[in-house]
């Protein structure tokens, strides 16, 4: 073919028009994948793709081109989402990989996570942006420990939907039995876990059925397709009930450098909301100092806004002129958190170096970066049973229950109600590598559980 | 029941009905009423969180500049993420020595503009001074890699924004937002942090420096819908011109002192339009009828091709090119 782009043609640059035009503000959704090898979910992601017709004709090419040379019948949609060479030559998925797809009223941002290497560590990361993980399972192994452990990731994240493909629908001869008995055994995981959503839909990635277009061949499924249920669901969460929070970035005070004379006097404080909803007159205090003040303006290089929503990134103008820095964090009054130097978290250890050679860290938590130590490790988790048990220390991949004490007060508060403010990462001052992500409380217990509760 | 919020709107906007609140800038409502920012404002708002993050942990950042949309784009977001204040950082440009003109114009126009101090780094005196030589292909692209590493060093930058984009090419899909570089200026895809949540890990020791991707979650079309939206000046030559161009290895590239056609390659006018900016040497033209913001963003909603694929001859040497120029330092 010749990479000369042919000036399109009328009717398809007609039909893009009005689809622009009707849907002109599309709503974005964060999702993952999660799924153990040989389940499909490179060919699911490659399928996702091509039939979304987010695969441009240059790369559906090239994955021909390479599938031929591999002596393959078929084009290899698994080689649509291979970006480095070590993972074409070994035929495996290294890091998380981001896609981007779109359908007419809303955008994708896909996190691809590898299965087999470094399995949790991936997940972990791919979930904690995510709206939603799509999750696959064979059909003909049902449940297994490693799908009970994908979703303890998923609800330990706190990730609002989980969405299961039941992946290999063809290989069980579209038979509706195996169908509804994985689907009720996976409901039944998900109440253990306290999942808030959880919806399945049967598939099969490589023949396409139910992915985009839904399936003649499954007519005992009413249900949506995969994409379908993708484009219904609610993206992220509701700002308005939830807890005003926003760290602040920086001070924003331009003084004689001020690119307009009229704002040498401007103060305001930059951050991005991560919770809630702020308007012009609320109450509000700012932590860890305590200090109490209003909302004088919402300022944006577009004008002042009389409200505003996460996840915005705005400038706050606060009526009293009070010490306010980086790091803090400007809460609802009504509802603040108490700042605390002695910390109970979940940590996902993320490091080859176990955490017993990391007892003085550093934590980052929202826009503040304070020196930690790391002090009685009370036990790490037990993904398959869902359960702490003892333990001294965490090694890669572990997730475990620790206490922590920082040198400075931060406003922390339970992830489980607060997955913004409620996260941290620990570093190693030295080398500066990331070694944990961390979350405040037990995300698992829900939002009421206190330190004391947790008996191990 | 009527959802206090949803007043809230109402006031702040003086839109009345809940079934118009779609019609509110940046707000994707719903029937429901949940308070949804549309895509749009939630990537410009990722990126003002990105460019405050490292405005606030770094020391010395720097932002690469060349003119070209994405760059255009990235300079934008900067000044809204520090506005009423200026950008507090300079912009570097690697100038292969193969510009089109008008970019190279548009370029100071810009910087003048927006206030900021230009570096540049010229690839250029590299080959004057024997320290780097021309390529067989002739494509100076690769060539930016020392130049800038050299920049970065004499500069102390320790924070270098790139306009990379995640769904430009698959070693891109793997980048990091925050992505370090040790000093060789090196990318190692295979050690990189994790990065979770919005937590950005800046650390780095002395001689490392962090490349810093703002708008790495941003698609063509997303940057396209944006400049259309906040009616951002470009170069002109991103919108169709009649040009002569002349064909080589399946692509439309323009006839200019660094590009100049062969024998057997037969020069025509046509109108075209760039859908990126690079050595023109090497950067080909799409054949197109966009005239005007808006008829790009249908274009590129329509079109079946990556603006890669399109345009980009050294994007095209082998399955692992941009990896492996990434590895060495290269944007």
């Amino acid at each position: 073919m010749t990479f000369r782009t042919a000036t399109l043609d009328a009717a398809t640059l007609n039909a893009a028009s009005n689809a622009l035009r009707k849907h002109a503000h599309p709503t974005l959704l964060r999702l993952a994948t999660a799924g153990s090898v040989d389940d499909g979910k490179s060919t699911l992601v490659g399928r996702l793709l091509h039939d979304s017709k987010s695969v441009l004709a240059d790369q559906l090419d090239a994955v021909e081109r390479v599938s031929r040379d591999r002596g393959l019948a078929h084009a290899d949609l698994a080689l649509l989402t291979d970006g480095l060479r070590a993972e074409r030559e070994q035929g495996i998925t290294i890091d998380v990989a981001y896609r981007y797809f779109a359908t007419a009223d809303r955008s994708f941002i896909l996190a691809d996570c590898p299965g087999h290497v470094q399995y949790t560590r991936n997940t972990v990361t791919g979930a904690s942006t995510a709206d939603a993980v799509v999750l696959l399972v064979d059909a003909r192994k049902g449940v297994l420990e490693q799908t009970r452990r994908h979703l303890a990731v998923a609800a330990l994240l706190r990730v609002p939907h989980v969405v299961v493909a039941v992946n290999k629908i063809d290989l069980v001869g579209f038979d509706q039995d195996i169908y509804t008995q994985v689907a009720a055994d996976l409901a039944a995981v998900a109440s253990d876990l306290g999942l808030p959503d959880l919806r399945t839909v049967p598939v099969s990635a490589l023949e396409g059925d139910n992915v985009v277009d839904r399936s003649s061949r499954t007519d005992w499924y009413a249900g949506p397709s995969l994409l379908e249920i993708l484009e219904a669901l609610p993206s992220a969460d509701d700002p308005s009930h939830e807890e005003f929070r926003f760290p602040v970035q920086l001070t924003l005070r331009p003084q004689e450098a001020a690119r307009d004379a009229a704002h040498r006097e401007y103060r305001g404080y930059a951050g991005q909301i991560a919770s809630g909803v702020v308007r012009v007159g609320d109450e509000v205090v700012v932590l860890p100092s305590g200090r109490r003040t209003t909302i004088a303006g919402i300022d944006t290089a577009d004008g002042e806004l009389a409200l505003a929503f996460a996840p915005r990134s705005v400038s706050l103008r606060l009526a009293d002129d009070i010490d306010v820095a980086r790091g803090d964090l400007i809460a609802a009054a009504s509802s603040a958190p108490e700042p605390t130097r002695d910390l109970v978290a979940t940590v996902c250890w993320l490091s080859d170096a176990p955490l017993s050679r990391h007892s003085r860290v550093l934590l980052k938590h929202t826009t503040r970066t304070t020196r930690a130590i790391i002090g009685a490790v009370d036990g790490v988790l037990d993904l398959d049973a869902v359960q702490i048990v003892p333990a001294e220390d965490l090694g890669l991949n572990d997730i475990g229950r620790l206490r922590i004490r920082t040198s400075e007060p931060i406003a922390a508060e339970p992830y489980a109600g607060h997955r913004r403010t409620g996260a941290f990462l620990l570093i190693d001052a030295q080398s500066g590598q990331t070694l944990a992500a961390g979350m405040i409380g037990d995300p698992l217990a829900g939002e009421g559980a206190h330190a004391d509760q947790w008996d191990i | 029941m009527r959802d206090p919020h949803l007043s809230a709107i109402t006031e702040a906007t003086g839109i009345t009905e809940t079934t118009r609140i779609t019609e509110a800038p940046g707000i994707a409502g719903s029937a429901e009423g949940r308070l949804t920012l549309d895509h749009l404002d939630t990537l410009e708002s990722e990126s003002i969180h990105i460019f405050r993050e490292v405005g606030a942990e770094f020391e010395r950042p720097v932002l690469l500049f060349s003119g070209g949309k994405d760059s255009v784009v990235m300079l934008h977001l900067a000044a809204k993420a520090f506005w009423p204040g200026p950008v507090p950082f300079p912009v570097l440009h690697v100038d292969t020595g193969h510009n089109f003109p008008e970019v190279l114009a548009y370029r100071d126009r810009a910087v003048a503009e927006k206030g900021v101090r230009l570096e540049v780094a010229m690839v250029q005196d590299y080959i004057d001074d024997g320290r780097l030589s021309d390529r067989t292909d002739g494509t100076r692209n690769p060539l930016q890699t020392q130049p800038l590493l050299d920049a970065i060093a004499g500069h102390r930058f320790d924070a270098v924004f790139g306009g990379g984009r995640r769904d430009e090419e698959k070693a891109r899909a793997k980048e990091r937002i925050f992505s370090l570089r040790d000093e060789f200026g090196a990318w190692d895809p295979r050690n990189q942090r994790p990065e979770l949540w919005n937590l950005y890990n800046g650390r780095h020791r002395p001689g490392e420096h962090v490349r810093v991707f703002p708008v790495s979650n941003w698609t063509e079309l997303d940057i396209w819908r944006y400049i259309a939206r906040e009616d951002i000046d470009l170069p002109e030559l991103y919108y169709a011109h009649q040009r002569e161009v002349f064909e080589r290895d399946g692509m439309l590239l323009a006839v200019g002192p660094v590009s100049q056609p062969r024998a057997s390659e037969t020069v025509v006018t046509r109108q075209v339009r760039y859908r990126t900016v690079g050595d023109m040497s090497c950067t080909g033209a799409v054949e197109s009828d966009a005239l005007t913001v808006d008829d790009v963003v249908v274009e590129v909603a329509a079109t079946r091709l990556t603006e890669r694929g399109a345009t980009r001859a050294d994007d095209r040497l082998s399955e692992a090119a941009m990896e492996d120029r990434k590895k060495e330092g290269y944007f």
